[in-house]
């Protein structure tokens, strides 16, 4: 069988290129279409807050961007190269796992759920894949991984396994194991959703870290409009695997334009 | 009454001392070519390549759905037909080995699946390599659930040693069986045997059991 060819640039050139470009990016389920023809394009250092309602693609959005899973149609680019193609023969065809496993080094994920390695302590959690993956010695990598338990505040816990910790400490080491790959796009997937109420500040304040002392380029899926109205650069209202509405977090919950956005924002202001 | 005699026992005591090494040796031997193939085997079946895993299921199907004993006279009778003569030891250790091989890995499955999904997930975003990822994350992970069936198995297989006998492994009850027909009485090696083999089993299941336990306190899983 030929590959298909694809005719988008191989390249994204300039001055001004998006660290990330989604573009025209759809994904389906069955039937079922998750992400409809997504266009999305997230600059260095910026820190994009998504919301939406429950369904509405949120989490597959980061999912695509991790390339946990393939896309149907469209293409994503991360510092200017395709991640979900690759060149062959002057074209693009659809990225092998090999090209996927080294675009996914730009990439690092925090899940709702924190999937920290439960058989390995919260340093072990950390060093592992800079040492497996990137090659580092183990104590560059006990190194890297202590200066970042500690800016997670998570030092003094370090030999500990993850099921002696709280979930917000949980949510801090793996923060920090996403970082000690030195990522360019950090990812969160409602992060603070499976946390009781009093830790939920714990983790705020280490993307707050993040945001502010770092510059780290963020998608944040949240619920917390609060957070994101905060710490935000620009907020992407979700429905129905488009983009409803994005701009500025004033303009936003603010001034909603759309009535979707509207709806969703007072629904949620009730619950609150 | 019973015609039980004491000074038979002791006499025949030491041929079923040896005899009992060899059948722990046996089991041992059988039990560690399954464990290894075992895995092998659960791998297998779940890699992407149709050539690969369909096959490999197939084989364990057929396996686990034919009696040991078959599968005992086959490799050792049969196996000559095709060019592959052994002798009863290897030809054993195969046949059993390749049995409980076929249980193992299904165990191992079990065990894999019940690894969570955000596992999987996780050492993808790490970038972690498909052989990384079940060596240092997964495997780590399924062998904990698995090991209340690993256990059983190992207590299965040493019960299944005696079947070894059929094509001469002078295991226990080859050894009682000759001792039987040397000195025409059954009644003190049979249940010798049988004592031997309740005296092995029932430790053997009660310190997998508080190995399971301390593994996972190790492991720091709950
Ligand atoms: N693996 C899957 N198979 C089938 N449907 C899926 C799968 N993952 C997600 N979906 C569906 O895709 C839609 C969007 O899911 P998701 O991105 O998780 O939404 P959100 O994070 O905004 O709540 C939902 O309708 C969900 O049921
Ligand atoms: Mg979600």
């Amino acid at each position: 069988m030929k590959p298909t060819v694809f005719h988008y640039p191989a390249k994204l050139e300039g001055e001004d290129i998006p660290l990330v470009r989604f573009h025209e990016v759809t994904k389906r389920y069955g039937d079922l279409v998750v992400l409809d023809s997504l266009d999305l394009d997230v600059a260095e250092g910026e820190m994009v807050a998504i919301i939406g309602p429950s369904g509405s693609g949120k989490t597959t959005v980061l999912r695509m961007l991790m390339a946990l899973e393939k896309i149907n149609d469209g293409i994503i680019y991360v510092d200017g190269e395709p991640l979900t193609h690759m060149s062959r023969n002057g074209g693009l065809v659809w990225a092998d796992e090999k090209h996927l496993r080294r675009q996914r080094l730009n990439i690092g994920m925090c899940f709702q759920h924190f999937n920290l390695f439960p058989h390995m302590t919260a340093l072990e959690n950390c060093i592992e894949a800079p040492v497996q993956v990137l090659g580092m010695s183990k104590a560059d990598a006990i190194k890297r991984a202590e200066e970042l338990l500690d800016m997670v505040g998570m030092l003094e816990k370090a030999h500990e396994h993850p099921s002696r910790l709280s979930g917000g400490q949980q949510q801090r080491v793996a923060i920090a194991r996403s970082l000690a790959m030195r990522p360019k796009v950090m990812l969160f997937d409602e992060v603070t959703s499976a946390l009781d109420p009093e830790v939920i500040g714990e983790v705020t304040t280490v993307i707050r870290k993040l945001v502010h002392k770092h510059n780290l380029t963020m998608l944040m899926v949240t619920h917390q409009m609060g957070f994101a109205k905060e710490i935000s650069d620009r907020v992407c209202f979700f429905y129905d695997g488009k983009i409803e509405e994005q701009g500025p977090p004033d303009q936003i919950f603010g001034n909603p334009k759309s009535e979707r956005t509207q709806q969703f924002l007072s629904a949620v202001l009730e619950a609150n | 009454m019973f015609d039980w005699r004491w000074e038979f026992v002791w006499q025949i005591t030491p041929r079923l001392v040896e005899a009992t090494g060899r059948t722990i040796l046996a089991a041992l031997l059988g039990y560690g070519i399954a464990m290894v193939l075992g895995l092998f085997f659960a791998l297998a079946q779940r890699t992407r390549f149709k050539l690969v895993n369909k096959p490999i299921r197939e084989f364990v199907e057929f396996i686990r759905s034919t009696p040991l004993i078959l599968q005992i006279f086959f490799v050792f009778y049969v196996g000559p037909q095709f060019g592959v003569m052994l002798s009863p030891w290897p030809a054993g250790m195969i046949a059993i080995g390749l049995h409980y091989a076929s249980y193992l890995s299904e165990v191992y499955r079990g065990g894999i699946d019940s690894v969570p999904k955000g596992q999987w997930e996780a050492a993808t975003s790490l970038s972690l390599s498909p052989t990384r990822t079940y060596y240092r994350v997964i495997i780590p992970q399924a062998i904990p659930p698995a090991f209340a069936g690993m256990g059983n198995y190992l207590v299965g297989i040493f019960k299944d040693t005696p079947m070894l006998s059929v094509i001469g492994v002078a295991e226990l009850m080859h050894t009682a069986n000759s001792i039987g027909s040397e000195h025409y009485r059954f009644l003190e090696p049979y249940t010798m045997v049988g004592v031997i083999f309740l005296l092995i089993s029932l430790p053997t299941a009660a310190v997998l059991r508080k190995a399971e336990v301390k593994i996972r306190r190790k492991m720091g899983l709950r």
